[in-house]
């Protein structure tokens, strides 16, 4: 003891301190066992629930994109599974690093990079985006095991889309691409949000795009409990993701691949209808584009390609882009004359090769005329005298009266995206399309080139195509169609999609036969004969061609003008004349007159078609000049128009002598006996 | 004593001698629960903490064989050594986490700042005693400058929960020597003052832009996490919605012995050390939770009615400061793990892993031993 102070009063002292000491630490620890209830019984379900979440995370289950086969079941569009790398940004510290880490473990080229930073910049932060696709099992292994060091990297197995077929019938397949803001709002308006969770890609064009609704399936959702780092650790329940449905087409890629190679490197588009159904056998839109680059994000570079191209491979053709239909307007014509009764089929012209109307003189190609021109023959040398009086006889009103119900100037509401709806002129429609009242007015003038196809009139091959099937279908006229069954993916059941008929045009027998003889006449003797020369089969058809012409508000033509100034080239055809199965039309932009480069492409097709004779050579050939025929076809229009409006002018028969762009298709057809006499149209 | 023949039982008896009956079972009950815990939450580190238990009982014996007088003498050499480490740890110390903590000794690697909790309230005690338990007030100034010193390197490392924690060890010393009521209330108030208006105010003081002066960044994002966990809940206010997430979800009974989701599924961050009391309450519940809290008390009243009982003033203090340490490790880590203390990186005595502080507490065990034995020594 070396205390000799008090004891007895320190220990007091201290034994008090000691009794506080106590009470505050039993209040403090009062205090935690308080804060334990507090949390653990009255919060309980709060917590308890927010642990669930933290640990349960519910997991959308993508279901397989439905796949596309053609009428024959040749596979258009399908599904890989392959493993990619993908990276998700608000995981990772330093993007750059962690993608130069990565590529010392697997090839990440420049391209990869520049494709990723592009999706990084277009979506949001909290997304996987993927780098690489098509990893090597060797490059997901060695993924895989350093991915401890790489937060954010992530190697998935993915389904990715391919396009067996590439380049053909691109534009009619379409593509894929990222789910981007647009697209999330319209699938928020269509409700279907929780259907796309998990979803990356959708349909951007083509059938991918309209049948989107079919092809994508619908989402199953898997529960599964993670981890902190969000990792799945063990599977609690699965709702399997149900399929999309497969499309069948109409289509039929042999003739589609047959079509696109007849047209070689030239542009334009066809389109082959069944007339009997409006399924559509071909539909091809020229140049066309790998679609498979759209499916993993396309690269800066790609898109730069194919969007400043100045053939413009985007383009669909076939139903976008709108040509006026030159002398392809003329059956069409000469059935209004008769169905109006201010023809007969008997009755002729005496054609001097001019016509005068107003002070101008509409010129026909022909100096001289063809002389006495009934219908006929006003179809088969494809006169244009005959139509500028017919023309003004109908009148505007009546032209466009008739012309309406073939779905002219309409959209014909094919099941396919981005249709237009072309330029049946009438005075109501010039008074919609221009501002100013002098503008608005409509000319007699305007009237007689819209009757030999050419001022205002501008229609997609897809519209003639389907005008044509229903000259030949009696009348009647089928919204056409891509898509013939869609095959629920569960069941296996083919819902076939029926026929639509849009409507009925009564015409009378006589005179459907009168214009469809003197269509087959033309293949015979007319404008299509060498074309079509030892076709074992008969044929009707009406060439066609259509001066360059300035649509007001689509950019791309104007461009054109200045570039290509070469006549667009159409032709019509339908096949076998007695009992059509095929009716097409085809267009080459600046292919020259309708003889000359579209008819040999409507001749390879259908040749495939009906008797399955495989094309031989790549392209067509450009017959030098059209006629050995009986008479001269040839349109020719000269009109000058106040105000500066487009001259319209069409011209079958090329001048003389004139430099020949056809060497730009590979001659590959026997260029036959030279052109006839010279008949100049300027 | 008998001079005996070799006699087995006298042997256990003899070694037994010095170890405190009810402080060996709080202890046994501790040890045993931080075992079980340690299988549900880093199984791999069983066999480490089974070493570290028993290096520290060894420590804990050795230091409860020796009588208190014996263990003031080493105070004084035990204080200047801390102190002297300390100042190497500044010089020469390994940087681990942003601070620099630890010192290569080449054998072992150790935190001289563990040693301080101990060298600390002995020190006072021993100054206490010199000074024949004066009270004047240079008494108490010279014993705040020994304090400040130790505190003053671990708070530069930095370490503001250590230094903290030695500081009141330090003070536990003071105040039962006899510090004024008068000086100690106004004391108390100024601390609840500065901590309730750190809370009115810490919405401004948060803001990134303000700088505290005093308070080292880490330092001042922790307190402003605890003030709203939800500010940045991925970050560093993650550890504290996680740790309650995982105490509430427990509930009365527990999820069961390892079957914590929130464990299991490392939603919990340092989950074997300072986080391990949310282990134990997501997996046993309230139940387990109180169970560990009145092992707690028990060890604590233990403590204190040593302390009360012991025969002399430096063991009175020493014992005192020791029990009241034992509170603050446990008050300050459950506290911090439920969310109403901020995040200061304090074990659980006797049940986080960690074999530094483990030995630590254990010596304080040792010396609470042997204090009580000493008691009864006069009369052997």
């Amino acid at each position: 003891m070396t205390e000799f102070r008090a004891p007895a009063v320190d220990l007091a002292r201290f034994r008090l301190r000691v009794v506080v000491a106590v009470l505050f630490v039993l209040t403090c620890l009062g205090l935690l066992a308080a804060r334990f209830h507090y949390l653990q019984v009255q919060r309980h379900d709060y917590f308890l629930t927010r642990a669930e979440d933290n640990r349960i995370a519910l997991l959308p289950v993508v279901p397989h994109r439905g796949t596309i086969v053609d009428r024959r079941g040749v596979v258009l569009a399908r599904n890989y599974a392959t493993y990619t790398i993908e990276i998700t940004p608000s995981q990772v510290r330093d993007l750059e690093a962690t993608l130069d880490e990565l590529a010392t473990l697997v090839p990440i080229d420049a391209r990869d990079r520049r494709r990723f930073r592009k999706l990084v910049e277009e979506s949001r932060n909290f997304e996987s985006i993927p780098l690489r696709s098509r990893l090597t099992d060797d490059e997901v292994a060695r993924v895989v095991s350093q991915r401890y060091r790489l937060p954010g990297v992530d190697v998935k197995a993915r389904l990715l889309r391919d396009y067996p077929q590439g380049a053909t019938a691109s534009h009619v397949i379409g593509y894929i691409g990222r789910i981007n803001e647009r697209d999330v709002e319209r699938i928020e308006e269509e409700g279907q949000t929780a259907n796309y969770r998990g979803t990356q890609h959708m349909g951007k064009a083509g059938l991918e795009q309209s049948y989107e609704q079919e092809l994508h399936g619908t989402t199953g959702v898997e529960q599964v409990e993670v981890n902190a780092g969000g990792r799945a650790v063990r599977a609690l329940s699965h709702t399997p993701a149900t399929p999309g449905n497969d499309l069948e087409l109409t289509l039929d890629i042999e003739l589609q691949k047959v079509a696109e190679k007849a047209f070689g490197d030239r542009r334009g588009a066809l389109v082959a209808i069944e007339p009997s159904t409006g399924g559509v056998l071909a539909l091809a839109s020229m140049p066309t584009y790998d679609p498979n680059l759209f499916v993993d994000g396309i690269s800066t570079q790609d898109w730069k390609a194919l969007n400043e191209s100045p053939d413009h491979p985007m383009l669909h053709r076939a139903i976008y882009s709108a040509y006026p239909p030159g002398s392809t307007f003329k059956p069409f014509m000469a059935l209004a004359g008769l169905e109006t009764g201010k023809r007969t089929a008997r009755q002729a012209i005496h054609d001097i090769g001019y016509f005068n109307f107003g002070g101008h003189r509409f010129m026909d190609d022909k100096i001289g005329g063809h002389g006495m021109v009934d219908l006929h023959k006003s179809i088969v040398v494809s006169c244009n005298t005959y139509y500028y009086q017919l023309a003004n006889d109908l009148g505007i009103d009546g032209i466009a009266g008739f012309m309406a119900p073939f779905g002219f100037g309409e959209r014909t509401g094919i099941d396919l995206p981005g249709e237009a709806a072309g330029v049946l002129p009438s005075p109501e429609w010039k008074r919609g399309r221009f501002r100013r009242p002098e503008q608005q007015r409509w000319f007699a003038g305007e009237t007689i080139s819209v009757g030999i196809g050419q001022g205002y009139n501008a229609y997609t091959p897809l519209q003639l195509a389907n005008a044509l099937a229903a000259l030949v279908n009696k009348g009647k006229l089928f919204r056409p169609h891509v898509v013939k069954y869609v095959v629920d993916s569960r069941t296996g059941e083919r819902r076939a999609i029926e026929p639509e008929p849009l409507r009925q045009i009564p015409l009378r027998d006589a005179h459907l036969k009168a214009v469809l003889d003197a269509m087959v006449d033309v293949n015979v003797s007319g404008t299509g004969k060498r074309a079509f020369k030892g076709a074992p089969y008969s044929v009707g058809g009406k060439t066609g061609t259509a001066q360059v012409f300035s649509l007001r508000g689509q950019r791309y033509v104007e461009g054109r003008v200045r570039e290509r100034l070469r006549d667009h080239s159409w032709f019509v055809a339908y096949a076998p004349a007695e009992n059509p199965k095929i009716a097409l039309a085809v267009l080459v932009e600046n292919g020259g007159f309708g003889a000359q480069s579209a008819a040999p492409i409507a001749r390879q097709v259908i040749d495939y078609y009906l008797l399955n004779q495989p094309v031989a050579a790549p392209a067509v050939e450009d017959p030098e000049a059209l006629e050995g025929a009986d008479d001269e076809a040839g349109e020719h229009l000269h009109e000058h128009e106040e105000a500066g409006a487009a001259v319209a002018h069409a011209d079958d028969a090329p001048p003389p002598g004139s430099p020949q762009p056809a060497s730009r298709a590979p001659a590959a057809l026997p260029v036959q006996a030279p052109a006839a006499p010279a008949r100049s149209g300027r | 004593m008998n001079e005996s023949r070799f006699n087995p039982l006298a042997l256990v008896r003899g070694f037994l001698r010095p170890i405190d009956p009810v402080l060996m079972l709080v202890l046994a009950v501790l040890l045993g629960y931080a075992h079980v815990l340690m299988q549900s939450a880093s199984p791999e580190r069983l066999d480490a903490q089974v070493s570290h238990i028993g290096i520290a009982l060894a420590g804990m014996w050795v230091l409860a064989w020796l009588k208190p007088q014996r263990l003031l003498s080493f105070a004084v050499p035990l204080y200047l050594l801390g102190v002297l480490l300390l100042v190497a740890v500044e010089l020469f110390g390994e940087v681990s986490k942003g601070a620099q903590r630890w010192l290569d000794l080449g054998v072992a690697r150790i935190q001289p700042s563990e040693l301080m909790k101990i060298a600390m309230p002995l020190m006072l005690a021993w100054f206490f005693q010199v000074r024949e338990g004066q009270t004047r007030f240079v008494d108490f100034l010279v014993s705040g400058v020994l304090l400040v010193v130790p505190v003053g390197l671990i708070l530069v490392q930095p370490d503001l929960g250590t230094s903290l924690l030695v500081a009141a060890s330090g003070l536990y010393v003071i105040y039962f020597a006899g510090l004024s009521w008068k000086l100690l209330i106004p004391l108390v108030v100024a601390g609840v003052i500065a901590l309730g208006s750190i809370v009115a105010f810490g919405d401004t003081l948060c803001q990134p832009e303000v700088d505290w002066q005093v308070l080292r960044e880490y330092q001042k994002q922790r307190v402003c996490t605890l003030l709203d966990p939800t500010r940045d809940p991925l970050g560093k206010g993650f550890h504290i919605i996680q740790s309650t997430i995982a105490i509430g979800s427990g509930g009365v009974m527990g999820k069961g012995w390892m079957s914590g989701t929130q464990t299991h599924l490392a939603f919990l961050p340092e989950r074997h050390t300072d986080f391990i009391f949310a282990v134990l309450a997501e997996e046993f519940g309230l139940v387990g939770a109180l169970v560990l809290l009145a092992t707690y008390v028990v060890l604590l009243l233990r403590g204190f009615h040593i302390a009360a009982n012991a025969p002399t003033h430096a063991s009175r203090l020493l014992a005192g400061a020791i029990t009241m340490i034992f509170f603050t490790y446990a008050f300050v880590n459950m506290g911090m793990v439920s969310g109403i203390l901020p995040v200061v990186g304090v074990p659980l005595p006797f049940i986080s892993y960690g074999g530094t502080a483990l030995v630590t507490l254990c010596l304080g065990i040792g010396i609470l031993m042997s204090i009580q034995r000493s008691r009864f020594a006069d009369k052997n």
